[in-house]
């Protein structure tokens, strides 16, 4: 009961901080709006102006959440257009794309195990940014896991199953955790800004893994014959288990989900999680507080990078090849997990478990376009580029969707104060104070 | 002076809000040269008929006439050209700009580098002209509050306005800076500016307008002049029932020392020490007051004994412990409560629910969680037993917290900080732009937890307040403390002087 309504609360709010934390250039698109001086007026007579509309065709109850499928809408749009350019029929490549990531049972798995790592990401993501924390690091820290957990499983590989796999997947944790301690550290402690020292560690974390993927842990075999980056089979005590079905469905998944509700316990049922988000609203609360500031931002940025160093391990161990591999740069591994997971959380409302379907949407998308690039023969840039016109989108429609839940939350408050509240009392009290803030 | 045409009418202004009737049917009008005040508590619906007149809402019912044409000001830009101007009571200002640049914003640009000397020539003109004091180059951020309003004003002045709004404008002056602020306000009437004077305080309202309007409620509930009313009248407009405007005290019986400051230095925001060499003593069942003009260290005093600020020199003792530099959390487990006097930035957690905010300070302890894991039954049901005991009116503990109105915040902080037992209450500015009932309300409080045997500190700019609420009064001067006083001898007169820095030379060696 309580907690939905903290729910709720956490929603409409958190993502504001987050994301106008984020400093220009770095990301631009969700940034500029934020920075402009004085579009918070037009903004609000925007979604004002939005709000009545859609209000009014769907109700006040559906025009929050009709946002954001509005903007995948209009995503799609242009994309329809620019297939059209190529010569396309839209219709039928957005057919096989439908198909591809959601046509049958062995789609819907590629698709899940797609979203996996998205999802972990998007965790982390919504951990960090809660706290008013910005992890630009997701790709370092998913190969810090990965190599963490690798040397675990090369050390100890003759441990039995039911123990290597628990220890390879803390391994990951840890790894991450440790990659992301770093910068959250140097924040807390220098006032080094996060979001550079995430990118630097990124490139750190790749150069570190090409280093060893090539040298020190590299497979004996390529170290003779064919020199690809790589490790041996590892353990095959250390395989991540098939869920029954027939798929290619590993635990991986379910601990991904697992993690999600972990994620939402934290944040919503600990008291460090409470520090989490008080933090991240008010710094300058938490500390009149008493609470300690500095460590729940190091705290902050070691969870973000556990749940992508969770990632990284379950990218290695839930591999069709069962080894770390990479082509020497980071996407090689990670298939830019680490940055789509910071739109895939964006557009789960920051909120762990939103976080689920929507890691599922983008990873739909990313495992249909190659049934599209199939059925329609379009270039594979194109597929990037429709990915991209949806995060923009998307992106945006949070903006959007933040503004229109403000204004009707903001009415709906005023309805209920003035339910509730005894005579003489001010009513209008929200609507006052809420306007005129700078 | 005052000509026909009025320069501002409001005609029948209806607004709603789902579910809510803010502004029902109200009639406002002030002449050219008229300072006409609108008086009303939080949520009367002063701030909404505001904002229809700057075309922040559009009216459902009525119309907005300037000159007697229809004012056509759909945005706040629009009221802006129309030389309507606001002084709001949250400053709009940019912290990290400076004064010149802050009254630049927003005018036509004239080329593409901004030349600000010509504006900080003709903000010096203003300034001296009015007796405003604001220095052109000096960052807002570093600007007491009472200084950041005359910036506002100079930034309305700048734009040549005909018309302008002063949001609760006293809440942050001492009594010697709201009467240069009226002489600066008469000034400005004198050269035919309206002036529509929104305030909660019903001296000033009756020594300062022409014309007086009171609202409750959403409408108008009374129409009058300062030699046709009273206190006692007007409260009644407002409020709606009588009101103890001074809290009973019960006598005085001091116990031991609780909080000891001893030749206390502390750094302000500008690199000089703001505080430079405090000492008092507060004692259990003891109420200090401290009083001061805005700017002459208090804040920096009570952030340096909550430990959110640093000590340069001297030290802070809480029942007998050293708290010197200490980190705020064991500030506070020495046994001190601290009701900040940015209560917004400090006090609360905006975004959080009333329940979040209860337990900001012991969410780690019992009865709120254990072991790290936050009991939801047991907040829920301790928050409800608070905000019943302290009067929150909220409608459910999981409103937003920023939704309520400063005096439920206020409240809200208060049930928080006494319901962790405290040895020593730090309240600065108890009751700044809080209204009457919840004033009242605090101010009891206050009292009852001295004559339980707290040791409470009250830092005010409000002198009222101060001579209300101590039982002795300190007065604080450019980071000292210049006197201390039972209350039975300090006098508006001799505190005044005190504040202005008259007692400087006869009290500090």
């Amino acid at each position: 009961m309580a907690g939905s309504c903290h729910l709720r609360v956490g929603r409409c709010r958190a993502s504001e901080d987050g994301i106008a934390a984020i400093p220009a250039g770095v990301f631009l698109d969700l940034q500029i709006v934020d920075r402009v001086g004085g579009n918070r007026e037009t903004f609000a007579s925007m979604g004002r102006w939005l709000r009545e509309r859609l209000a009014y065709v769907t109700g006040p109850q559906m025009a929050g959440p009709l946002v954001p499928v509005v903007a995948v809408l209009a995503a799609f749009l242009i994309g329809a257009g620019m297939l059209l350019a190529l010569g396309a029929n839209p219709l039928e490549g957005y057919q096989a794309l439908l198909k591809g990531a959601f046509g049958d049972v062995d789609a819907l798995a590629d698709t899940a195990l797609k979203s996996m790592p998205l999802l972990l990401v998007g965790i982390g993501i919504c951990i960090a940014f809660r706290a008013s924390v910005i992890n630009i690091g997701g790709e370092g820290q998913m190969i810090a896991g990965a190599i963490l957990s690798t040397l675990v499983a090369l050390s100890c590989g003759d441990l039995p199953r039911p123990v290597l796999v628990p220890l390879v997947l803390v391994g990951g944790l840890v790894g991450g955790a440790i990659w992301g301690a770093i910068p959250g550290a140097l924040k807390a402690y220098s006032g080094v800004n996060e979001i550079l020292s995430t990118i630097m560690l990124n490139i750190v974390a790749v150069q570190l893994m090409n280093f060893l993927l090539r040298d020190l842990i590299m497979d004996p075999y390529e170290k003779e014959h064919g020199r690809l980056p790589q490790t041996q089979r590892l353990s095959e005590n250390s395989d991540l288990p098939l869920l029954p079905g027939g798929t290619r469905l590993h635990i991986g998944v379910l601990v991904a989900v697992g993690m999600a509700g972990l994620a939402y316990v934290l944040l919503w049922r600990t008291s460090l999680g409470y520090r989490l988000r008080a933090v991240g609203h008010s710094s300058a609360a938490a500390r009149y507080a008493g609470m300690p500031v500095k460590r729940t931002i190091v705290a902050a940025l070691t969870f973000s990078g556990a749940m992508c160093g969770l990632a990284g391990a379950i990218l290695v161990f839930g591999s069709e090849s069962h080894r770390f591999v990479t082509d020497g740069s980071s996407v090689g591994f990670t298939g830019s997990a680490g940055f789509n997971g910071i739109v895939t959380a964006l557009f789960g409302g920051l909120h762990p478990l939103w976080t689920i379907p929507s890691s599922f949407f983008f990873g739909g998308l990313q495992f249909g376009a190659n049934a599209m690039q199939r059925a329609v023969q379009v270039p594979a840039a194109l597929i990037v580029g429709l990915n991209g016109l949806v995060v923009v989108f998307v992106v945006s429609s949070d903006r959007l969707r933040r503004v229109v839940s403000e204004s009707w939350g903001q009415g709906r408050a005023i309805g209920r104060e003035r339910a509730t509240s005894r005579s003489g009392e001010p009513a209008l009290a929200m609507s006052e104070e809420l306007d005129c803030g700078p | 002076m005052i000509v026909d045409t009025p320069l501002l009418e409001l005609n029948g202004i209806t607004k709603r809000f789902p579910g809510v009737l803010a502004n029902d049917d109200v009639y406002f009008d002030v002449a050219v040269g008229e300072i006409h005040a609108l008086l009303g508590e939080n949520g009367a619906g002063k701030s909404t008929l505001m904002k229809v007149l700057h075309g922040l809402y559009r009216p459902d019912q009525g119309e907005v006439r300037l000159h007697g044409r229809s004012s056509g000001i759909t945005t706040p830009a629009d009221a802006i050209e129309a030389g309507v101007a606001m002084v709001h009571q949250h400053f709009m200002l940019v912290p990290t700009l400076t004064v010149a640049e802050n009254v630049a914003l927003g005018l036509a640009p004239s080329g593409f580098i901004l030349d600000t000397s010509e504006v900080a020539e003709r903000i010096r003109d203003l300034s001296s002209r009015y007796g405003l004091h604001v220095d052109p180059s000096a960052h807002v951020w570093q600007l007491a509050v009472g200084e950041r309003q005359r910036v506002e004003i100079v930034k309305a002045l700048y734009r040549d306005c005909r018309l302008l709004v002063l949001d609760e404008p006293t809440a942050v002056l001492t009594p010697i800076e709201v009467e240069e602020l009226f002489v600066i306000l008469r000034t400005m009437a004198a050269d035919g500016v309206g002036l529509i004077f929104i305030s909660h305080k019903l001296g000033e309202v009756l020594s300062l307008a022409d014309r007086i309007t009171v609202m409750r409620d959403g409408r108008v509930t009374g129409e009058t002049t300062p030699s046709e009313t009273n206190k006692a009248e007007l409260a009644d407009m407002m409020v709606g029932r009588e009101v103890q405007l001074a809290p009973d005290r019960p006598g005085f019986e001091p116990g031991e020392v609780r909080l000891a400051v001893k030749d206390l230095r502390v750094a302000g925001d500008r690199g000089v020490d703001a505080v430079r060499g405090c000492n008092f003593e507060v004692r259990s069942g003891e109420l200090l007051g401290i009083a001061g003009v805005s700017g002459n260290g208090q804040r920096e005093l009570a952030e340096a004994i909550a430990g959110l600020r640093p000590v340069v020199d001297g030290d802070i003792k809480i029942d007998g412990a050293e708290v010197t530099g200490r980190h705020p959390s064991e500030v506070r487990a020495a046994g001190l409560a601290y009701v900040p006097e940015e209560r917004m930035r400090d006090g609360v957690v905006g975004e959080f629910s009333v329940a979040e905010n209860l337990i900001l300070v012991a969410h780690d302890s019992e009865p709120f969680s254990r072991r790290g894991i936050l009991r939801l039954g047991k907040i829920v049901e301790r928050c409800r037993e608070l905000v019943e005991r302290f009067d929150v009116k909220t409608p459910t503990l999981e409103t937003t917290t920023a939704t309520l109105s400063g005096g439920n915040i206020q409240k809200l902080i208060l049930a928080r900080e006494l319901s962790g037992q405290p040895k020593v209450l730090l309240a600065a500015q108890p009751t700044r732009g809080v209204d009457i009932g919840a004033a009242e309300y605090i101010h009891r409080r206050l009292i009852e937890e001295r004559s339980a045997g707290n040791a409470i500190l009250v830092i005010s700019e409000d002198l009222d307040e101060v001579l209300a609420l101590s039982d002795r009064v300190a007065v604080m001067f450019e980071g000292r403390i210049v006197a201390v006083m039972d209350v039975a001898e300090a006098t508006v007169e001799r505190v005044g002087l005190l504040m202005a820095g008259s007692g400087i030379l006869a009290e500090v060696p």
